[in-house]
């Protein structure tokens, strides 16, 4: 364990995580641990809570128990005010953008720039168009969300959320609903983030897509976690569940 | 003991009283969700609306939807309103030879009531359905989702500019309501009733008080608080897709409609007892 501690720093501590929603209890004791610099894949059968963690680690769920720890302080039970300071150094990526409708593409990305940081308007505008063109969407500046094709409002969701350097990103299935060409290349745009040593949660059904991008693969079963290991330990595992969970995936 | 258990057992046996009851129960629950949930959102407005950051463009944007664009459905309808009540009262009353009153009963009707509650029952259906459906299309698009997880909050972005804009453009429009309105009563006083105009202007100045003009005001001013609110809180709370968002915007306007004119009752109650001449 001191060993382990050595190796690598904590970026996030989830521990023992426990919700339910009416009668239907989704969480029973999640832990896991995120450590800086990974991509945690985080897979799972549907409406088994995967987005619900995410939810709860950037405080848009309050958990009925449990902990989460970022930035050495407990983050469940923080009110809305306190977690404003959590929710600019975390990053959420929507499921489908979540962009602003009544803003343009320009004016999403420069939306937390704005918020949070003293920039005037020709930085705030030189950095979103830094931003639009790592996500190869140079001059769409002026495009409003209904007038994107959704993986392109999928890779705008991603720059918003990434234009404040966040300490950690979430990835509530970036993925879902996109076409092989689209995947390929909001992948790559995941991968030149990881290049620059993000860190982040990969939440998918897209086990390729995962295998592709994540360091660690952590499978959420029956409201906890089954198993965390890395990717090629994942892909050899002689553990029925782990094997029928991937092959069943992939195939 | 026994004595409960056989009812117990009578309820369990019987479906309809236990629908009734379930039904009784979902009701009661879903109105204490309401009481609770409204509750919560109007001190959370309190509580940010004095807090910085202040989002002044948003209150004028705001003020351009919910006002401006406002002015000419308020303005034909408070035409309308004029003309029809000088007509009515004037056929009305002439048979009793009360002609001349009719300068005085159209401008107490139309400042006290008409021009408020009219003006309210229009913005609640044209803003109160479009707040509601723009929130709720936000809510279940996850826009609200994303306005909290990038550090900023919907209270403020949202619910405030919209609250303030309609505490602000609901009394103007109630005053521009008002001035169209008695306009239009003077018109057909004028062509229909033989009422001269200059005598019209003489009496309805004659007859009305500031204070008329102002408890007309301080309604819509509720009003407005309300609409807007159930608006944002519906439309906060929208669950369902696009159905959800239809159910939402019809909920608002009936709700609003509904709030509008038992709170008219009860606020003109108030200011016969406390403000207006005996």
């Amino acid at each position: 364990m001191t060993q382990n501690k050595m190796k690598y720093s904590i970026a996030l501590n989830v521990k023992n995580l426990h919700k339910s929603f009416g009668n239907k209890t989704v969480h029973r004791g999640v832990s896991f641990e995120l450590r800086s610099g990974e991509i945690l894949g985080l897979f799972g059968g549907s409406g088994t809570g995967k987005s619900v963690i995410l939810r709860s680690i950037i405080g848009l769920e309050k958990p009925d128990r449990g902990e989460i720890i970022f930035d050495d302080r407990n983050i469940v039970g923080l009110n809305e005010s306190q977690l404003i300071q959590v929710r600019t150094q975390i990053g959420y990526v929507f499921q489908n953008g979540a962009l602003f409708d009544s803003l343009s593409v320009e004016e999403n990305l420069a939306y937390p720039l704005k918020e949070h940081t003293t920039l005037n308007a020709r930085e705030i505008k030189l950095r979103v168009n830094q931003m639009l063109d790592l996500i190869d969407m140079t001059g769409t500046n002026a495009l409003f969300p209904n007038e994107l094709s959704g993986g392109m409002q999928k890779r705008a969701g991603l720059a918003r959320a990434t234009i404040l350097d966040p300490k950690i990103i979430l990835f509530d299935e970036p993925t879902a609903g996109l076409d092989p060409v689209n995947t390929k290349r909001l992948l790559d745009n995941i991968k030149n983030l990881k290049k620059s040593g993000i860190t982040g949660i990969f939440v998918t059904h897209d086990i390729p897509s995962a295998f592709e991008i994540a360091d660690r693969i952590a499978i959420l079963y029956q409201g906890a976690i089954y198993v965390i290991d890395s990717v090629e330990n994942i892909k050899q595992s002689e553990d029925p569940l782990v094997k029928s969970f991937v092959s069943d995936s992939i195939h | 003991m026994s004595l409960r258990s056989d009812k117990a057992r009578i309820i369990q046996s019987n479906p309809p009283i236990l629908a009734f009851l379930r039904r009784t129960g979902a009701q009661v629950n879903s109105f204490l969700k309401f009481v609770g949930g409204f509750s919560s959102l109007c001190l959370s407005v309190f509580h940010e609306l004095f807090e910085s950051p202040f989002y002044l463009k948003l209150v004028i944007e705001q003020l351009r939807a919910i006002g401006v664009q406002s002015t000419l459905l308020v303005c034909v309808t408070a035409l309308a309103t004029g003309s029809v009540m000088a007509l009515q009262f004037g056929y009305g009353l002439a048979k009793f030879g009360g002609t001349l009153y009719i300068p005085k009963i159209v401008a107490l009707s139309i400042l006290r009531e008409m021009g408020p509650v009219f003006t309210s029952l229009l913005v609640a259906g044209r803003i109160g359905s479009g707040i509601a459906s723009e929130v709720g299309s936000m809510k279940v698009t996850q826009q609200i989702d994303a306005i909290r997880a990038l550090g900023t909050s919907p209270i403020k972005r949202i619910v405030i500019p919209r609250l303030l804009a309609s505490l602000i453009a609901l009394p103007i429009l109630t005053l521009l309501a008002d001035y169209i309105g008695l306009f239009g009563a003077m018109m057909v006083s004028s062509k229909e009733l033989a009422i001269n105009s200059e005598y019209f202007i003489a009496k309805t100045i004659e007859s009305l008080e500031i204070l008329d003009i102002l408890t007309g005001m301080a309604k819509t001013v509720v009003f407005a608080f309300f609409i807007s609110l159930l608006a944002c809180w519906k439309g906060l709370n929208t669950e369902g897709g696009t159905q959800g968002v239809g159910n939402s915007t019809t909920w608002v306007v009936v709700t609003s409609s509904i709030f509008i004119m038992i709170g008219d009752y009860f606020l003109t109650k108030i200011f016969i007892i406390t403000v207006y001449p005996h």
